[in-house]
């Protein structure tokens, strides 16, 4: 087995005509909390979902254990133990909150779901309180606790984030980035792509910066908020 | 030829007598309509489902789909021969081994027409999967016609009494084929709905209707669950061919075509995507048409049938349990 649970090789993607990721090569370890950091449009969804096979890499490889996993499709992935909560959250707006919670164990089948349930009510009481009602009319942030507990109901070894704080007021932002290191410390570990660099620069062990497709720096989470390149471009210069 | 080999099953019944009179000779013919309508209404509604759903999951009409209902007809028929062949003439083993055969070989149809003519062109434009149901339409009614004759073909009686309400002389009646039809139908419906409302297989069914590629990324397998909804609808078409010929006797190759439309109609009426607006969809399109052309005009059902489309369409875009891009099954 590798050195590493995911390990992204110099890879490329597009969409069409448009190159979307330029030789990106980055890796997350076991147990740590890995985020990456970069403007609209850089190419952080992109690579998200090429691990998912969608869009595929055109070129470079991507392993998960050692595992190459480049090339499976989308539906696959999950069942190896990776989860994503994507980018606008993505809940099932016609189904209750329960129902999308256990929607969530599709990869694993339903041995553990009723335990798992209690285990998310637990974690995001909001979202007991709203359990029969219908997901799509609940608040940003309740959707927010809803996709990521239902990417949790798989019980994944990792898990992917696509910005969990975008449009969402500071508490909700702070609720939100302490449970998720709650789950980091049950555990699982965590690959968090943002914008809000402060945040997430100071929640994780490591980060990357994604400029324009490609990985422009990287370092630990100390390194890069002390960087003043890292500070002009996405913390406003503080 | 099918529907030749003869069996004619006189059940010894004893018509129900119902005691109360109704005053008028207007009210017999409002309840026989009435119960007309509710057996055309749920055929239609049975027929419909399958538009809706597939309609729901991957955003297309599937024209083809009155066409396989025709084809169901056609199963019907030559199943309730092959049996009476064997000598098998019991109402009730009749119509089980019938239903199950016709909804297993029509479920193959829906299968391998998604995997043939419509799998391949999902990701090219809207209108591609459109003009390939048109064909596989078109190539059912051939295919029947050659291989079946064009002539209208029948289907012997397998079901003679009625449940009789009103007088001797003034009184509506429910024959017992189209109780059989409505109870069969509804039951039909109830169990579609339980399935999609209740099971994890439907559950699945909602989650990619709602967002593909969200339940791809959960682990569903989109394209089995693309072709269990065509498997699903083509089923319930089965349904409906198997009690149309059980309760009109007499079809031919073209049947697909009209019935195609108006439960198409019933699907639009009823908010097309919605599972339950397709079932109510059928019922009211069955029961205003049968009323129309009982107490107004034969020759016009179906233009009072298409204008009260454009009504609801006019007055309610999304139908009449519509909720477009939220809701849809
Ligand atoms: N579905 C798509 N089709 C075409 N281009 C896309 C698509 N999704 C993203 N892009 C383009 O790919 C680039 C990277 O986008 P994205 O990965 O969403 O960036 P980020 O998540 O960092 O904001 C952008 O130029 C974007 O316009
Ligand atoms: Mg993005």
């Amino acid at each position: 087995m590798s050195e590493y649970l995911l390990e992204i090789q110099d890879v490329n993607a597009s969409y069409g005509p448009i190159q979307a990721l330029r030789g990106v090569s980055m890796n997350v370890r076991e147990g740590e909390i890995v985020t990456l950091i970069g403007a609209n449009g850089a190419g952080k969804s992109t690579l998200l979902m090429t691990i998912f096979g969608d869009p595929q890499a055109s070129s470079g490889s991507i392993h998960y254990r050692g595992q190459e996993i480049t090339h499976i499709p989308m539906h696959e992935i999950s069942r190896l133990g990776i989860a994503q909560v994507p980018e606008g959250r993505r809940i099932f707006p016609g189904m209750s909150v329960e129902e999308n919670l256990r929607m969530g164990t599709m990869p694993i089948g339903d041995t553990h779901q009723e335990t798992d349930l209690q285990t998310m009510f637990a974690m995001f009481p909001r979202l007991k309180e709203r359990r029969s009602q219908r997901a799509g009319t609940l608040s940003g942030g309740e959707q927010q606790m809803l996709a990521i507990g239902r990417a949790l109901m798989s019980r994944p070894r990792l898990l992917l984030l696509d910005e969990p704080s975008l449009g969402l007021a500071p508490l909700i932002v702070r609720q939100i980035l302490s449970s998720l290191r709650t789950i980091a410390d049950q555990g699982t570990t965590i690959f968090l792509v943002e914008q809000n660099a402060n945040h997430a620069l100071k929640l994780a062990d490591r980060g990357y910066v994604m400029v324009n497709g490609e990985i422009r720096l990287s370092g630990t989470g100390e390194e890069l908020l002390a960087n003043p390149e890292v500070r002009n471009a996405y913390l406003g210069g503080h | 030829m099918a529907g030749h080999a003869g069996i004619l099953i006189n059940s010894k019944s004893i018509l129900l007598q119902k005691t109360f009179r109704c005053s008028t000779m207007e009210s017999h013919i409002l309840g026989q309509q009435l119960v007309n309508g509710l057996a055309l209404g749920s055929i239609y509604g049975l027929i419909a489902v399958g538009y809706t759903m597939v309609y729901g999951i991957i955003g297309m009409i599937n024209f083809a789909h009155g066409d396989i209902y025709m084809v169901a007809a056609y199963i019907t028929a030559i199943c309730i021969a092959v049996l009476s062949f064997f000598g098998i003439n019991t109402v009730a083993i009749v119509l089980l081994i019938t239903l199950a055969v016709t909804i297993f070989i029509i479920a193959l149809y829906g299968w391998s027409i998604e995997r043939v003519a419509y799998k391949p062109l999902r990701n090219s434009t809207r209108l591609a999967p459109l003009i390939s149901a048109i064909g596989v339409s078109l190539i059912l009614q051939n295919y029947v016609q050659v291989s079946q004759g064009a002539r209208t073909q029948a289907v012997p009686t397998m079901i003679q009494g009625a449940f009789r309400f009103g007088s001797e002389t003034d009184f509506f009646q429910i024959t017992y084929i189209q109780t059989l039809l409505v109870v069969v139908s509804f039951l039909s419906m109830g169990i579609l709905t339980w399935i999609i409302q209740k099971t994890s297989l439907g559950r699945q069914c909602r989650a990619v209707q709602q967002d593909r590629k969200m339940a791809s990324l959960l682990g569903i397998n989109t394209d089995r669950i693309i072709s269990t909804v065509f498997i699903m609808g083509s089923s319930m078409a089965a349904v409906a061919g198997v009690l149309v010929t059980l309760n009109y006797g007499s079809f031919d190759f073209y049947i697909g075509f009209v019935t195609g439309i108006k439960a198409f109609t019933a699907a639009v009426l009823g908010g097309i995507g919605s599972l339950p607006g397709a079932m109510l969809g059928g019922i009211i399109l069955g029961m205003s048409e049968s009323l129309f052309s009982g107490l107004v005009n034969t020759d016009y059902k179906d233009v009072f049938a298409f204008s009260l489309l454009v009504l609801v369409l006019i007055f309610r875009p999304s139908g009449l349990l519509g909720k477009p891009a939220v809701e849809k099954v």
